[in-house]
């Protein structure tokens, strides 16, 4: 049964994928590709991968959907027609492809408890969790505490990407700004969606919460919450108007969120030096062990939140901010 | 019969009929003639659809935790969905676009 369902998904995640590149209109493009990332989260889902599963629904599905929209509402919504040249790009994607194909042939089956990723490292990490870190979730364990390198550098990635953004989107744009209404307004006068905004925006906001602290537990964390934070705050902006969500919190907040987030997560790193082990090793931050390691992943995994946040909701503000190029 | 039984046959009748309800609405948004109409088919499918299926689901779960979220997920549903039709609805109607059979009705007054 599992089985037909993937069949299922990945056939509508083909046909999703051909129509993304197809379709000239890019509006729809948007939508569809929020359709291929809840199909593919959907997919995670079923491959028993729940943590990337939220991840997906919540940054592809969402968040990227919302910036995908605000860029289009400062261009155009119609794709150029394509340059006459496409003979090259077929050409390299047809020998990728073919290559990425034969590639395939020497993989394990799917499943195949003797494939190697199954026998290097992971028993390891499935045996130690419960000894050393001591919480249900391994998937929090592996990221949070056994690779925390990774973390914080996909933390910073993210930070990275935040700055990037920020400096290309807060270039003077030369014409001076023209404040529409429908901007600094919000949707104040449709009733019916400001409502029913206004009354879920704090379940939303507890929800990101429950993400952010049940990611001991199941699957959830940093990430997750922090696009499930970002989008409550950027609901409010839709229905207040961006100068309210502004006001609730301010742009020097956001920038202190996104320095203070990998701030806390490399403090915590540099913490374990002070207390006498290694970088990011969490069992010294407290006289047992196992509490250090469950004090350094509620601390890593509330910068990365803090950080993912402030990044996303900076990008939604310099997009909102830009009325034209 | 056992309890387990009765239940069993409720939830298959409400997942089935739920299920029935979706594919009417998918039909419908396929088939329907101009977008108000297309959404009204639509609009079928996070209402009374999945307020079945989750129903049917929850006598499978019983009384357990499970249970408690679909609740909140068949809540949450419940107050975006219809929401959301409103909001396409009055962006639509605000863009000019008007109904096909209020456009048939001008029509037939000014002939």
């Amino acid at each position: 049964m599992t089985l037909i369902f993937s069949f299922f998904l990945l056939t509508m995640l083909v046909i999703t994928a051909i129509a993304i590149v197809r379709i000239r209109d890019l509006f729809a493009a948007v939508m569809l590709s929020g359709i291929f990332s809840l199909l593919l989260a959907a997919n995670f889902f079923l491959l028993d991968a729940a943590d990337v599963a939220l991840t997906e629904a919540a940054v592809g599905a969402g968040i990227s959907t919302v910036l995908f929209l605000s860029a289009l509402a400062m261009t155009t919504d119609k794709e150029k027609a394509p340059s006459s040249n496409r003979f090259i790009a077929l050409i390299v994607v047809t020998t990728t492809m073919l290559a990425i194909i034969y590639a395939t042939f020497d993989k394990p089956a799917f499943g195949d408890p003797d494939a190697p990723i199954h026998q290097h490292i992971a028993p390891w990490y499935l045996e130690t969790t419960r000894d050393a870190i001591d919480i249900p979730n391994v998937v929090t364990a592996v990221l949070g505490s056994f690779r925390g390198y990774d973390t914080l550098g996909e933390v910073f990635v993210v930070f990275t990407a935040g700055i990037g953004v920020l400096f290309l989107l807060s270039a003077p744009s030369g014409k001076p700004r023209q404040k529409t209404d429908i901007h600094s307004e919000g949707l104040r006068h449709y009733l019916v969606p400001r409502v029913v905004g206004r009354l879920l925006a704090p379940f939303i906001i507890l929800f990101a919460l429950y993400v952010q602290f049940h990611g001991d537990y199941g699957p959830g964390g940093g990430f997750q919450a922090g696009a499930i934070f970002a989008a409550a705050i950027i609901l409010y902006a839709l229905l207040e108007g961006e100068k309210r969500a502004l006001e609730a919190i301010p742009q020097s907040w956001l920038i202190g969120m996104i320095a203070g987030g990998a701030l806390l997560y490399s403090a915590v790193g540099l913490a374990g030096i002070l207390l006498g082990g290694n970088f990011l090793d969490y069992s010294v931050l407290s006289d047992n062990p196992v509490a250090g390691q469950h004090i350094g992943i509620l601390l890593i995994e509330a910068g990365v939140g803090i950080t993912v946040t402030g990044v996303l909701l900076s990008i939604f503000h310099a997009f909102a901010a830009r009325d034209k190029f | 019969m056992s309890l387990a039984f009765i239940l069993d046959i409720v939830s298959w009748g409400l997942l089935s009929a739920g299920g029935a309800f979706v594919f009417i609405g998918g039909l419908g948004a396929l088939r329907m003639p101009d977008l108000y109409t297309r959404m009204h088919a639509a609009s079928v499918t996070d209402t009374i659809g999945p307020a079945l299926i989750i129903g049917g689901i929850i006598l499978q779960a019983g009384l357990t935790l499970a249970s408690v979220k679909l609740v909140a997920i068949l809540l949450f549903l419940l107050l975006t969905g219809p929401t959301a039709s409103n909001a396409l609805a009055s962006a639509s109607l605000l863009a000019g676009n008007r109904p096909e059979y209020a456009q048939a009705l001008t029509e037939d007054e000014s002939q």
